[in-house]
């Protein structure tokens, strides 16, 4: 589904993507692991297409996707979240979610008819709603939800653009542990119908969700595996999950 | 009936009815005023549909006021007054020019956004002085004034009718596109930037057909002007005139329907009524409107109620 080739990326003399080779298989959940600072969310960007690496190549269903900015990326079907949460405030829960549906129904140089006052954009967007549990806020303005329902509406927002890849970054970010739990369980039913690469600190959501884990130290991946083999593979211990896991 | 509709039902017969009772008690000079204002708030509406939805601060939009009325005034001294015409050609070149203008500007962010807008008005305005031929410095009278057929011009109560018709249809017409599709994608690109890539969009076709939606409107606005003062002069271009709009659109309040109408009321009539006072006018006006921003964040049209009224 996404092939990562060799992937550098520099920031002067700190190569925070070093080398990269990563395959992610069509219907896994892929978590990606590693100490703050190890090139997490540097990498993910370059998977978004947010920033341009240096050298390697992006593979996503066979095409390659490097040369291409983020939102070709995202009508190709690949979503994003993001680690610090990146909403609309000042539209509501529904419109955030139906700008979303709008990205991916054709191009917008329409120019007269009210946008949220179409059903092929409201109605989609308040099934997703209803998905992720937001339906009672659909109207809120989006500044005014609470943290938790925020990032529930960053993945709202990233699953109305119909995705074929997930790409979630740090999803419970700032949660409480009831939060992070409910997130947990939606994030449970999400790996069913998609395939996700989910970068994340809660060990406890790794564990649970991830059907293989990669771990990166410094920019460079130093173990891929199923759960149970990163758990026990001394050099991932003696790295990050010594002091935690 | 909702606040917005009384508010438009209100703000509509009392400009229709501005003309016959000012005629009743003698003064007509308020005809004029109140058209020069009306033609003011159509350019205002158009730089608050990039500046207000868009988020483009547009530090040169007088550029297209000048385009339009010097497309009146130059068809004017080759003896063509078909006012259709005159139109098509000052939202025509306007277009263009904002095409031109905006494909370069909008790669830019910020500041270089708001600089380079006013150097490339400032290149207009000198441009405007060096043309000899149509006056330069002095500027020019008009050789005739737009011959639309059906309304006269020269008839200073049809004139003014116009006008209110125009502005009421500006306002509809933009009202609409910020809040269709179209308008969606740029007001998300404005909320923020980052989400609307992640998502899919991609801003910048959007924003330049607003940039050149909004140059077009003004445009409009320039030829209305010119047959207002049945002059032009570069003084239109000027980045005093930039800032003006800009000020009519901050004063009304940002990014809302009414706002530019409002905004461009506000300062025309608190310039005129300072400029009876004291020749120092502007010495007052200043302040007020650095007040005025400090404490109407939302505008005027935050008074009368939310602000997409």
């Amino acid at each position: 589904m996404l092939e990562v080739r060799n992937l550098v990326k520099a920031f002067g003399a700190l190569r925070a993507t070093d080398g990269i080779d990563l395959a992610v298989r069509e219907g896994e959940t892929h978590a990606i692991i590693g100490p703050n600072g190890a090139g997490k969310t540097t990498f993910i960007s370059q998977l978004a297409g947010n920033l341009v690496p240096d050298s390697g190549r992006i593979f996503f269903a066979g095409e390659d996707i490097t040369a291409l900015k983020a939102p070709r990326r995202a009508r190709k079907g690949l979503a994003r979240s993001f680690q610090i949460t990146s909403i609309y405030p000042e539209f509501t829960a529904l419109e955030n979610v139906a700008l979303a549906v709008q990205a991916h129904a054709g191009h917008s140089f329409r120019f007269w008819r009210p946008a949220f006052a179409d059903a092929a954009l409201t109605e989609p967007a308040r099934k997703i709603l209803d998905d992720v549990g937001l339906a009672p806020r659909s109207g809120v303005l989006a500044a005014n939800l609470a943290h938790g329902e925020q990032r529930q509406l960053e993945v709202a927002m990233a699953l109305a653009t119909r995705p074929r890849l997930l790409l979630l970054d740090e999803p419970m970010a700032g949660m409480g542990i009831e939060e992070s739990q409910r997130m947990i369980a939606f994030l449970g039913t999400l790996k069913q119908r998609h395939t996700i690469v989910l970068v994340e600190h809660d060990m406890d959501a790794v564990f649970r969700l991830a059907d293989r884990i990669s771990v990166l130290v410094y920019g460079r991946l130093i173990a891929t595996g199923e759960p149970e083999a990163i758990r026990a593979n001394p050099e991932v211990r003696a790295a990050y999950l010594g002091e935690d896991a | 009936m909702s606040r917005a509709a009384i508010f438009w039902l209100v703000a509509a017969i009392v400009l229709a009815a501005l003309p016959p009772a000012v005629s009743a008690i003698g003064q007509p000079f308020y005809i004029d005023l109140v058209r020069r204002i009306m033609i003011l708030a159509i350019a205002a509406a158009s730089l608050n549909l990039i500046l207000g939805y868009g988020g483009l601060v547009s530090f040169g939009h007088a550029a297209y006021l000048g385009i339009g009325a010097y497309s009146v005034g130059i068809l004017g001294v080759y003896g063509i007054t078909n006012g259709w015409l005159h139109w098509l050609v000052a939202i025509g070149a306007s277009a263009l020019v904002a095409a031109a203008i905006g494909a370069v500007s909008i790669r830019t962010s910020g500041v270089y956004f708001i600089m380079i807008t006013l150097a490339f008005t400032q290149m207009l305005y000198y441009l405007g002085i060096s043309l000899e031929v149509f006056g330069g410095d002095d500027g020019m009278r008009l050789k005739a004034r737009s011959a639309l057929g059906i309304v006269d011009l020269a008839n200073p109560v049809q004139f003014y009718y116009l006008c209110l018709a125009l502005m009421l249809g500006v306002l509809l017409l933009i009202h609409r596109i910020v809040h269709s599709r179209f308008g969606m994608v740029l007001r998300a690109a404005k909320s923020n930037e980052a989400r609307s890539r992640a998502i899919g969009f991609s801003p910048y076709p959007y924003r330049l057909a607003a940039f050149v939606i909004a140059g077009a409107i003004c445009g409009l606005a320039g030829a209305l002007y010119a047959n207002h003062t049945n002059y032009i002069t570069p003084g239109l271009m000027s980045w005093v005139q930039s800032g003006d709009l800009m000020f009519m659109v901050i004063l009304g309040g940002i990014a809302s329907t009414a706002g530019p109408m409002l905004g461009a009321f506000a300062l025309v009539l608190l310039e005129e009524l300072l400029k009876g006072w004291t020749e120092y006018w502007q010495v007052i006006l200043g302040p007020l409107l650095v007040l005025s921003v400090i404490f109407f964040k939302r505008g005027l049209a935050g008074i009368f109620g939310r602000s997409d009224a």
